[in-house]
């Protein structure tokens, strides 16, 4: 913990590359200077190393651990945790859930949104107001929106439902089956989220180079070429973005499982990896448990992350 | 994404020089009906479920269970939002959430605010690793710093406190690296100009550096109220009842109280919580676009 220390003078200068602003400075008073940094970042790092950087390495311990969380006292018990983990067929379900519930809900919220950006950046009457509507359920609370599509998912007097038997369609009981409960809460989600990857791709149409775009229709390319030859590696920077944002955020999903289905129904159906964490600690009191799953993870985002940015850097490089 | 300088993009503005081909792809009329019709289609599937459930907030019991379902309630009625603020302690949660959403914004404000000036305009050694070590915090995920946080708390007796809730959310990273890259982007020669006339530190975070920076500092303050606003998992765990839960945890707690939901009341809950974000939103979208893709958009 000493070599996160603000003041420790002998740590290496390492991270980013300075980013381009202006060039460094000299000051009369360095030793003041040094001072008044400590005085300012300590209470943000303070906050930062107790609540977020201890709690992290506490979990890897616990993983390791019998843990009960009502009790005070944990017995090391090596990697049974993990080996539970690895066997449990729960697991699998849980793992099944979260990999269908993530790629569908980073792929279909990144398609949507940037098919939707390219709509309203067309010259359309009206296209402001329809622009904040996408926006708005950004900003409700997940829980808000989860109990809000309860009842609109609900199979006897729900929205859907009415909108679907006018037509002559029944609809599946999505508080029952475990494959459409998944389904109604991918839903939710992307419903919710739509307003993030829309905006992020919206403003990217608008600062990207037109034409480049003119002159590929001169050149008498096809929509679909300019759209993939054209369009496409220019907004690379922004779907590399959006990919790792909207899959950190997704992957994190709490609020709307939690409110419409509590993991259910029949045991795991709508469980995720991260709502398997707060089952098995919370409900189940097994923190030790919990931790173990809230290890494997973390593990597995940061694999998915680095892979991403080296992706990401190789691609910057190409272009 | 680290070291990209702000390049916050107004929307509704079109940036000078750059985009001019609008509607140079939509040629005809008809693709531009086309355009109309899919609009007008995207406008209701965004719409109708905020629609639905506005009109359940107004409908009297029986007429929420009609089939087929009213569309325009027969009877519109206020009892649903009567009954949502009396059958919980809703004003109650509602202060919560107000006291709880002022408290972290303004410190995470500030706190942002410093950590990110004392990086930008100091020199000193080791800033480029505690940089690194306030954003990678972005990286961790609440839900696995929360069962050993649960655990500290509780040994501390603040379960059900406000600084319970409040201080394990106070740390700034996100709001930390926004206003670092806004901070570099203010010209050197300014700074210089402001040093050689005498200005220490304090005096040039307040009287230059913040002032060429609103509306980077509005785009932070308005995602992070409205983020605080939503907060859920943290509250959830750490509050039992209307002394400290928040808004969202109240909303949870009057679909429980029966067995069958009554939605009247539920859905006028649900629109009292989601007002005043929407608000909020609806007044300052623009600043809440420009914080949102800064640094995601490369300018």
């Amino acid at each position: 913990m000493t070599a996160s220390q603000p003041t420790a003078p002998s740590a290496p200068r390492t991270g980013p590359p300075e980013p381009i602003g202006p060039p460094p400075r000299r000051s009369g008073r360095p030793y003041g200077e040094w001072l008044l940094a400590a005085a300012l970042l300590l209470p943000n790092l303070v906050l930062l190393v107790i609540f977020t950087y201890r709690p992290l390495l506490d979990d890897f311990r616990l993983s390791f651990t019998d843990w009960n969380i009502a009790a005070p006292v944990a017995h090391y018990i090596g990697f049974a945790n993990y080996k539970t983990w690895w066997h449990d067929p729960n697991s699998h379900e849980v793992l099944i859930n979260t990999l269908i519930f993530t790629v569908c809900a980073v792929g279909i919220s990144m398609a949507l949104g940037l098919a939707l950006a390219m709509l309203l950046d067309q010259k359309l009457y009206g296209r402001n107001l329809v622009r904040s509507t996408i926006f708005a359920p950004f900003v409700i609370s997940g829980a808000a929106v989860g109990i809000a599509f309860q009842f609109v998912f609900d199979p006897n007097f729900g929205m859907l439902r009415d909108i679907l038997h006018r037509v002559g369609i029944g609809v599946p009981d999505f508080y029952q089956q475990p494959g459409w409960a998944l389904v109604m809460v991918t839903t939710t989600y992307i419903w919710k989220n739509l307003g993030y990857t829309f905006v992020i791709y919206l403003a990217a149409l608008q600062g990207r180079r037109a034409d480049l775009d003119e002159a590929a229709e001169i050149d008498g390319a096809s929509p679909w070429r300019r759209f993939y030859k054209v369009l496409l590696p220019q907004l690379r920077p922004t779907t590399f973005f959006l990919s790792i944002t909207v899959l950190l955020n997704s992957v994190q999903v709490f609020d709307i499982i939690n409110v419409m289905t509590r993991g259910g129904p029949q045991g795991y159906g709508t469980t995720t990896l991260v709502y398997q964490v707060y089952r098995e600690t919370f409900v189940n009191s097994k923190a030790g448990y919990g931790a173990t799953i809230a290890s494997i993870m973390f593990v597995i985002l940061l694999i998915i992350t680095v892979i991403q940015v080296r992706v990401m850097d190789r691609g910057m490089k190409q272009s | 994404m680290t070291d990209q300088a702000v390049t916050g993009v107004d929307v509704d503005e079109q940036p000078t020089g750059a985009h001019n081909a609008e509607a140079a792809s939509f040629g005809g009329i008809g693709m531009q009906l086309a355009g109309y019709v899919a609009m007008f289609l995207v406008f209701l599937l965004v719409a109708a479920p905020l629609f639905w459930i506005v009109i359940t907030s107004f409908k009297e019991r029986p007429d929420i269970y009609t089939q087929p379902a009213q569309w325009l309630p027969a009877h519109p009625t206020t009892d649903g939002y009567h009954s949502a603020t009396t059958q919980i302690e809703f004003w109650h949660y509602f202060r919560n959430s107000v006291i709880i959403t002022a408290i972290l914004s303004i410190a995470k404000i500030i706190l942002g605010v410093i950590s990110a000036y004392a990086l930008s305009l100091l020199r000193f050694p080791g800033r480029n690793l505690l940089f690194l070590i306030i954003i990678a915090a972005l990286m961790v995920p609440n839900q696995i710093t929360v069962i050993s946080n649960y655990a500290l708390v509780s040994q501390l007796g603040w379960r059900n406190t406000y600084q319970g809730i409040i201080l394990p959310l106070a740390g700034v990273a996100f709001g930390t690296f926004l206003m670092r890259n806004q901070f570099l982007s203010v010209p050197g020669e300014i700074i210089e100009a402001a040093r050689l006339d005498g200005a220490g530190p304090l005096k040039m975070l307040w009287r230059v550096v913040l002032p060429m920076s609103w509306p980077t500092l509005i785009a932070f303050s308005i995602i992070t109220v409205v983020n605080e606003w939503n907060e859920y998992l943290w509250p959830f765990l750490m509050s039992d009842d209307s002394r400290t839960g928040t808004l969202p945890i109240g909303l949870t707690h009057l679909q429980n109280t029966d067995g069958i939901t009554n939605w009247g009341p539920v859905m006028a809950a649900t629109v009292l919580a989601m007002l005043p974000v929407l608000i909020v939103f609806l007044a300052l979208q623009r600043h809440m676009i420009k914080g949102l893709t800064a640094g995601a958009v490369k300018g």
